[in-house]
C-alpha cells in the first residue's frame, strides 16, 4: 500500500486568484455555485461556501451540475459550475440542454493531464478537454497567467450570460500549480 | 415484483396536476414529458427531451432560485436510475420546496418495454430514503396520490414518491421539441409571476 498526500491546496499561490475569482463572482450576482471538488478550486469553494448569498452545491457527477445550472437559470438566478477536467466527459450528453435551450451556463475548469502530470490516467481527458467542449457547442477560454484572469473571466461571464451561450474557462495547471503526490512505499 | 399494478398514468399526473396553483412542473424524457402535455400542457411546465438522468438536478436548481414556490420532478424509473447520485446531493441539501415523483412501470416503455432495474430488485424508494430524503411509502392506489398531490404544496420536502403505474404506453401527445421555446416560455412565466408577488 502506498500512502499519499496532496500539497496542501490552500497555499499563496491559490489563493490569489480564488479570491480574485470571487470578487468577479460577487459583483456579477452569481447565486448558484455548484461543483465536483478539485483541490484547485478549494480556496474559491471555501470563499463561497462561507458567502450567506450563494447556495453552493457539492455535486456527485459532473453532469448533474449542468442540469442544475440550467434550472437554476430557467429560475432567474446565476450559476456556476466548478470542476476539473476530468469530468467534462461526464457532462457531454447533458450539454445538450445548454444548446438546445440557450441556457446561459459558465464552467472554470481547473486542468489536469496536461503539464508535468503525474499520473498518466489524467492525460486523456485534459488533452481532450478543449476540443470535446467546442464540439458540445461551447466556447473555451483559457487562463495561463494570473493578470489574464480578470478579463478573461470577463469575457466569458459577457458571452455565457448576454449572450445565452455555453462558455468554458480553463485554469491551466501551470496557473494552479502542478500537483504533487508525496509518496511512502 | 409486478403484483397488480393497476394505476393508470395519466389519470395519476391528472391528478398531481389538477389544483396546481403555483406549482413549476419539470418532466423527464419521454412518458412524463407526454404525460404533462396531454394532462395539462401549462407555461409552468418545462419539459425535457432529453438530457436523460437530468431531471431531479434540474429541479433542484430550480428548487433552489425559486425557495417560495413548490417545485415538481416527476420523470420515470429510467431517468431516476440514470442519475440516482442526484438523490445524494438532493438529500444533503434539503430543499423543502422540492419534490421528486417517479412514474415507476419497471420498464423502459419509450424503446420496446425492456424491464428496468426496479423491476429485478431495486427499490428507488429504499434508495431515496437512504440519501435523508423525506419519503413516502410505493404508492399503488389513487387515494394516496390524491394525497400527494396536496402534500407537495406543504413544503415539507425533500419528498420522494415512487408510484407504481401500469405497462403501455397511452397515445402519444407532443409538446413542443423547440427548447429555446420551452425555457423563455417557462422562465418568462416564473419571472413575471415573481415580480407580481414581489419575491425573489
Amino acid at each position: 500500500m502506498t500512502l499519499t498526500k496532496a500539497n496542501d491546496p490552500s497555499n499563496t499561490k491559490t489563493d490569489n486568484w480564488s479570491n480574485a475569482i470571487y470578487e468577479i463572482f460577487i459583483a456579477n450576482q452569481i447565486r448558484q455555485v455548484v461543483y465536483v471538488p478539485d483541490a484547485g478550486h478549494s480556496g474559491l469553494i471555501n470563499l463561497c461556501h462561507a458567502d450567506a448569498n450563494i447556495d453552493d452545491v457539492v455535486l456527485s457527477s459532473e453532469e448533474e451540475g449542468v442540469a442544475h445550472i440550467a434550472g437554476a437559470w430557467l429560475g432567474g438566478d446565476r450559476g456556476i459550475m466548478l470542476m476539473q477536467s476530468s469530468g467534462v466527459g461526464n457532462c457531454v450528453n447533458m450539454f445538450s440542454l445548454i444548446t438546445s435551450c440557450k441556457i446561459p451556463f459558465l464552467t472554470l475548469i481547473t486542468m489536469r493531464g496536461e503539464w508535468g502530470e503525474f499520473n498518466p490516467w489524467q492525460l486523456q481527458m485534459g488533452q481532450t478537454t478543449p476540443e470535446l467542449l467546442k464540439l458540445c457547442g461551447l466556447i473555451v477560454h483559457r487562463v495561463d497567467e494570473i493578470d489574464q484572469l480578470e478579463d478573461t473571466l470577463d469575457s466569458a461571464l459577457r458571452i455565457a450570460f448576454d449572450g445565452s451561450q455555453g462558455v468554458a474557462v480553463l485554469l491551466s495547471q501551470r496557473l494552479i500549480g502542478r500537483k504533487d503526490f508525496i509518496g511512502q512505499k | 415484483m409486478s403484483q397488480n399494478i393497476s394505476l393508470d398514468r395519466r389519470e395519476v399526473v391528472a391528478s398531481l396536476l389538477k389544483n396546481r396553483k403555483d406549482l413549476l412542473v419539470v418532466s423527464g424524457l419521454g412518458s412524463a414529458t407526454y404525460d404533462c402535455a396531454a394532462v395539462d400542457d401549462h407555461p409552468n411546465n418545462f419539459y425535457l427531451w432529453g438530457a436523460m438522468g437530468g431531471t431531479a438536478s434540474l429541479a433542484f436548481g430550480l428548487a433552489l432560485a425559486q425557495p417560495r414556490r413548490p417545485i415538481l420532478a416527476l420523470t420515470g424509473d429510467g431517468d431516476m436510475l440514470m442519475g440516482l447520485g442526484a438523490l445524494a446531493t438532493i438529500g444533503t441539501q434539503g430543499p423543502k420546496n422540492l419534490t421528486i415523483i417517479i412514474l415507476d412501470n419497471e420498464e423502459y416503455g419509450e424503446t420496446g418495454s425492456q424491464p428496468s432495474a426496479t423491476a429485478l430488485g431495486t427499490s428507488l424508494s429504499n434508495v431515496a430514503r437512504a440519501t435523508s430524503t423525506n419519503i413516502v411509502e410505493d404508492i399503488t392506489n389513487m387515494n394516496e396520490v390524491n394525497n400527494i398531490s396536496k402534500l407537495m404544496h406543504e413544503k415539507a420536502g425533500p419528498l420522494f414518491v415512487n408510484i407504481k403505474i401500469a405497462s403501455g404506453n397511452p397515445i402519444k401527445v407532443l409538446p413542443s421539441r423547440d427548447g429555446h421555446y420551452l425555457s423563455n416560455r417557462f422562465s418568462e412565466s416564473v419571472l413575471s409571476y415573481a415580480k407580481n408577488k414581489q419575491g425573489r
